[in-house]
């Protein structure tokens, strides 16, 4: 079977429209942030694969840099968690929506 | 055979781990339990970071399941027990506008799936083993990497790194109890 590019985009493209519907329609907060480091490793896999696809390292090294911001953006996203949930005692980001208190 | 990627034994072992992720992805947001959602997530990094292998991207590959698979994901769940309620399982999953959500993640996703189905991508000449090569010596990815990120992308490693103190800083202020002493 032969895979080119346009396979693995469709997969990356897929899996960001997943993360997607994730963001918008998920009422945990915590699947939320779940849905946006699925929508990351989806921009990784799109720079992986046209880093194989032009023979350039450039695409591999970013998606080291995509990773490493992945992780600070969930180690924040996380505190702000536990932050709302003290705050709030709820998880609920439907009951978060007018920004108030 | 320039522009293709991966053929025969390899190509359906990328099918495999692509109908895999996605699934576990179709899964984490399904998933009524945040508890589940992030294994799930954690299939779906693993099935990723396969395809990364696939790809001849070692490197990225081996981070991707060491920061994400043995980092993030401990650090959400974590979180999930911090922040866990007994009443999770009775409230509802998805928030009142997810019809509204999947017809626009829908309609977002079909132009872009129309034409990467459709497209033929230029045919160029492959460099096989290019992304294991540094100076040309067959070196292995992770040097290859090395020899690119250390060279050519020296100042955004070095502001990766201070964007990880202040993520570490951040997330210990936003964690702290507020102290409510008024003097």
């Amino acid at each position: 079977m032969t895979i080119t590019i346009n396979h693995v985009l469709v997969v990356s493209f897929l899996l960001f429209g997943i993360g997607l519907f994730g963001v918008l329609a998920r009422r945990n907060f915590l699947t939320v942030l779940m849905s946006v480091e699925l929508m990351m490793n989806a921009v990784n896999l799109n720079l992986v694969a046209f880093s194989k696809r032009l023979s350039d390292l450039t695409g591999q090294v970013f998606s080291v840099f995509v990773i490493t911001i992945a992780a600070g953006e969930a180690a924040i996203g996380l505190a702000l968690t536990i932050s709302l949930f003290r705050q709030r005692k709820t998880l609920n980001v439907e009951e978060a929506h007018t920004l108030q208190g | 055979m320039t522009g293709t990627l991966l053929t025969g034994g390899a190509g359906w072992a990328f099918a495999v781990f692509s109908v895999l992720a996605l699934g576990a992805a179709v899964a984490v947001v399904v998933a009524k339990n945040p508890v589940h959602s992030a294994l799930f997530l954690l299939a779906s990094f693993l099935m990723v970071a396969c395809i990364f292998f696939l790809q001849e991207a070692e490197f990225p590959g081996a981070v991707q399941i060491l920061v994400y698979a043995g980092g993030i994901m401990v650090l959400f769940l974590f979180v999930i027990m911090l922040v866990h309620q007994r009443t999770a399982a009775t409230t509802v999953a998805f928030q009142n506008q997810w019809d509204i959500a999947l017809l626009f993640s829908v309609v977002f996703l079909l132009p872009f799936l129309y034409i990467l189905g459709t497209e033929t991508f230029p045919e160029i000449p492959q460099n096989p083993n290019a992304l294991r090569m540094a100076g040309g010596h067959l070196v292995g990815n992770t040097e290859a990497v090395a020899l690119v990120l250390y060279r050519s992308y020296l100042l955004p490693f070095e502001v990766a790194s201070v964007f990880l103190l202040v993520a570490m800083v951040g997330a210990v202020v936003l964690g702290k109890r507020s102290v409510e002493k008024v003097d």
